[in-house]
């Protein structure tokens, strides 16, 4: 009888595990492919997979074959021109002509090309990628707590009980109960062995001695297997995990001298920082300011989706983020991140006063600060006084220009990247 | 009688009571025709699906490893990219037979690879000396289970980065991994599970055995008559290895030994390529048009399948654009069909040089050569004077002693046997790859193994060899050298890799 199966909906991916067995051996080869890529700076879009190429030799399988040279005697078809004992000019290269053994065989020198997928890709560029001076751990709020094994406890549910412990305590109990019996019983058993041996197994000290033997047999017997009482249960507890708390401020200018393809940039930027964040740390707050010329905290949506806009008054943004950190993020607990992305296009007097406020109560506060400033040409005036910043705090401070889509990724890096303390 | 209530389905959709109709009804046909066959099974599956089959050289099973990934990877890219269709079918040679259908098959695509998969290959793998000799089509899939089970065991305990470095050694030697002349013995699940025990404790032994004795400064005389281990050269260097190489663990000696397995199974099917699918393609091109003769398939099907088949069976010449050498699809097509056609119209040229076939009954024939012959031996027997003239085949000697490139023969009257031994020699297994075997094992000395690498017609290895020698070394776990001969039996030494696991081993 024929059997037709079904397969459509069997498990998909069948080779998910090959695949990442293929791409954690070449991981160091494919890393090297990532950030050639980006050096290149030719990635501009995340939301897609990156194609990515290793060189073939780096992959190849190797098999025992034949070279150039010696005699290869070889049959085509489709003779249109040829009699027997023709002599023809070698063909170039790669032409026809050439023994099938030889050169269908090799396999080509050229890069072994495939695509990653956005989560493997983020995952390899983000690998070597960290908050700086993620140092203070404070154990004032914890939220985490890991699981141990403590022992045994005489309480706690079915599911959780100690078969081996429990047995064992219950053996314990019948041997320590009936010991008393036990050793009444082999006195007794002495006796009557001793009355039966003399002749006297029928007398009435021996009827006395056998019911008695009897009554504590069942008095031995009458002790329970497994009591409530042996139950043990095996403990966990609860300890408290440390976690380092971290919080990182997402500033984000939106006046309208951020023209369309700025913001993108921007929005593209925070994206980044948001998947590095999110993938990268478990435990991690994330604050969205948006300004113009009035600053607001906005939600994760509200901050890559909406569209008001103005003047630019920088400093409203950095107010509002001060206050922020000095009502829900008391400094010697948390670990304060900025990241600032902005034109760099201040309105004048605002820029010096940018800079007061980062030297005189920001950057003490936190650990590290990026700006980065989204223009082609000449640096603008918050430029310029935030380089006076970075003279005062290098370890601190730090900044980047970005001139279009391509260079947010080395640039992120270059935020971003492990130091090696 | 009314025609259209027997017409099978048409259209282009498929359903699977019309799959039921058409395999129902191909069936008949092929019971008609006497073409015995396992029973089979049609497994609809995905386009991805498809892609996870190909990676896994089509076995529904497998174990796993980076190299699947790779397959993997480059047969998505190019299928998505629409340098490449993927196969219509895949089919695997089991008790019962599975052939995987692919959903985005039409319906005349489905019936084609009926006919073609369940019938022609299926009979195929039944009947052909090979495949009954080297292959036990009820054992295969149990056996994957099991060294998929074992390797993942393996993995577990001793790590993946060591299974996979073992694993990438043997799959380099996988084909110089099978016995070509010795009868292998069965697989089956049951027997390999209980002697995998015994096997590793007693091959332990033996190897040790080997081993006792302490390397000693021999006296002279005595090394003149010391004798070569092995004693005649072994083709089969993996079989040698895990029998024979000294430092591999229980676990190791069992995984070369999978591998090695698995390499046998699929070796009879590089030899009968050419006439495996020329049989297929013969079926279902024989079983189509009988069901169209009997008025079961409309116009359109026929269309549609003359299509597809056409493509097949194409042979572009050699300097069209679209060559890539003969198209053993379309080469064995026309074989089949000319013995049908000798055996029924032979030709005066056809009793001359076909006196058996001329007139007999074709089924019988045939029948007699799919079950006897390989690629090699089907081509020196079969390839009639006609189908050379109708291939236009020619042959040229490419020698790199001399300058020029020489047409050696033509589809004429003195070419036509040389033709075809040319043509015979191009699909012996044994001439196209590299004749290397097991020369000596310095038992007394450093250990070392010699391959000896016999040349045919001059040809020297290819760049791998270093490679390969690396793989080697890694096994044997000792110096390895290789040495060639040529011709005239002059031996001279290649190169070697120096290598001692043990130091490796020991150093802290």
């Amino acid at each position: 009888m024929l059997q037709i199966i079904d397969r459509r909906n069997d498990s998909k991916n069948k080779s998910a595990v090959n695949r990442n067995r293929f791409i954690r051996r070449f991981k160091g080869q494919i890393r090297k492919a990532v950030q050639e890529a980006i050096a290149r700076r030719n990635i501009a879009d995340i939301d897609n997979g990156e194609k990515v190429g290793i060189p073939a030799k780096d992959i190849s399988e190797p098999q025992f074959r034949h070279g150039r040279g010696g005699r290869w005697s070889v049959v085509q078809p489709g003779n249109d021109r040829f009699v027997t004992g023709d002599e023809i000019e070698r063909p170039e290269e790669g032409a026809g002509g050439r023994g099938s053994g030889a050169s269908l065989e090799g396999e080509g020198l050229d890069d072994f090309v495939f695509t990653l997928s956005r989560e493997e890709f983020l995952d390899i560029f983000f690998d070597d990628l960290a908050l700086p001076h993620l140092v203070k751990t404070q154990l004032a709020r914890i939220a985490e707590y890991k699981r141990v094994r403590a022992g045994y406890t005489s309480t706690g549910v079915p599911a959780n009980i100690n078969v081996v412990r429990s047995l064992r305590g219950a053996t314990g109990r019948r041997l320590a109960a009936g010991g008393p019996y036990q050793k009444a019983l082999r006195a007794l058993r002495a006796e009557l062995a001793e009355l039966e041996l003399c002749g006297d197994g029928d007398s009435e000290r021996a009827a006395e001695l056998r019911s008695e033997i009897a009554r504590l047999l069942r008095r031995i017997e009458a002790l329970p297997f497994i009591d409530t009482f042996d139950l043990r249960y095996n403990n966990r507890i609860r300890i408290p995990a440390p976690s380092t708390q971290a919080v990182m401020f997402c500033v984000m200018d939106v006046s309208g001298s951020m023209d369309d393809e700025k913001k993108q940039i921007a929005k593209r930027f925070f994206m980044l920082l948001y998947l590095f964040l999110t993938r990268t740390y478990e435990h991690i707050e994330i604050v969205f300011i948006r300004h113009h010329t009035q600053a607001m905290e906005v939600d994760e949506d509200d901050f890559f989706h909406s569209r008001e806009t103005g003047g630019t008054v920088v400093s409203s943004a950095l107010e509002l983020m001060l206050r922020v950190v000095r009502e829900r993020y008391a400094s010697n607990v948390w670990n304060i991140y900025c990241a600032q992305a902005s034109d760099g296009d201040n309105w004048d007097a605002d820029s010096p006063k940018c800079r007061d406020m980062l030297e005189a109560s920001i950057v003490p506060l936190i650990q590290y600060y990026a700006y980065i400033e989204i223009s082609g040409g000449e640096p603008q005036n918050l430029w310029r006084e935030y380089a006076k910043v970075k003279a005062n705090h290098p370890q601190r401070f730090a900044m980047q220009q970005i001139a279009g889509l391509p260079d947010i990724y080395p640039v992120f890096r270059e935020l971003f990247r492990k130091s090696l303390a | 009688m009314n025609k259209k209530t027997h017409a099978l389905p048409a259209g282009s959709e498929w359903s699977f009571a019309s799959l039921e109709r058409y395999d129902r009804e191909i069936g008949r046909v092929a019971g008609e025709y006497g073409l015995d066959c396992y029973r089979h099974q049609l497994e609809i599956i995905t386009a991805e699906q498809m892609m996870d089959a190909y990676a896994s050289i089509g076995m529904p099973v497998y174990y796993h490893h980076w190299s699947f990934g790779k397959h993997f990877l480059s047969t998505e890219k190019s299928y998505k990219r629409g340098q490449m269709g993927l196969a219509y079918e895949i089919v695997i040679n089991s008790d019962p037979c599975i052939v995987y259908l692919m959903e985005e098959n039409t319906l005349p695509m489905q019936a084609l690879v009926i006919a073609h998969a369940a019938y022609g290959h299926n009979s195929f793998f039944k009947g052909n000396y090979l495949f009954r000799t080297w292959t036990s089509a009820e054992a295969i899939i149990d056996y994957l289970v099991f060294a998929r089970n074992v390797i993942a065991e393996c993995e577990e305990r001793y790590g993946e980065d060591e299974v996979e470095r073992l694993l990438d050694a043997c799959h380099a030697l996988m084909s110089v991994g099978v016995d070509r002349y010795k009868r292998p013995p069965k697989l089956s699940l049951v027997k390999e599970r209980e002697r995998r025990k015994e096997r590793e404790t007693y091959l332990q032994s033996q190897v040790n055995d080997l081993w006792r004795t302490l390397p000693q400064r021999q006296a002279k005389e005595a090394t003149e008559v010391e004798r070569r281990f092995p004693e005649e050269p072994e083709e089969n260097l993996l079989y040698f290895i895990e029998k024979n190489a000294p430092l591999l663990e229980p676990w190791q000696r069992e995984i070369v030994r999978i591998v090695r397995k698995i390499g046998q199974y699929f070796y009879p099917q590089r030899q009968t390529q050419l006439m495996n699918e020329g049989w297929a393609c013969f079926w279902h091109y024989t079983m189509l048009y009988h069901l169209y003769d009997q008025h079961l398939l409309g116009d359109g099907f026929m269309l549609e399948f003359l299509q597809h088949h056409t493509n097949v069976v194409f042979q572009p010449p050699f300097n069209s654009r679209q060559f890539g050498g003969i198209n053993p699809y379309a080469l064995g097509f026309a074989m089949w069909r000319d013995i049908q056609r000798m055996c029924r119209e032979p030709t005066a040229e056809d009793r001359e040089w076909f006196p058996e076939l001329a007139g007999s009954d074709w089924r019988a024939s045939m029948d007699f050569a799919m079950r006897n012959f390989k690629d090699e031996s089907f081509i020196a027997q079969y390839l009639s004077p006609k189908l050379m003239r109708e291939f236009r085949l020619f042959n040229i000697l490419d020698d790199a002693d001399e300058p020029r490139l020489r047409i050696e023969a033509i589809h004429d009257e003195q070419g036509y046997r040389a033709l075809r031994q040319a043509l015979a020699d191009q699909y012996n297994l044994g001439s196209r790859e590299p004749d290397i075997q097991v020369w000596n094992v310095d038992l007394r000395g450093e250990r070392s193994l010699t391959l000896r690498h016999f040349r045919y017609q001059g040809r020297p290895l290819g760049d791998t060899r270093d490679a390969m020698l690396k793989h080697v070394a890694t096994l044997w776990g000792f110096p390895v050298r290789l040495e060639e001969q040529d011709e005239r039996g002059e031996v001279t030494p290649i190169t070697e890799v120096k290598i001692d696991r043990r130091r490796e081993n020991h150093t802290p």
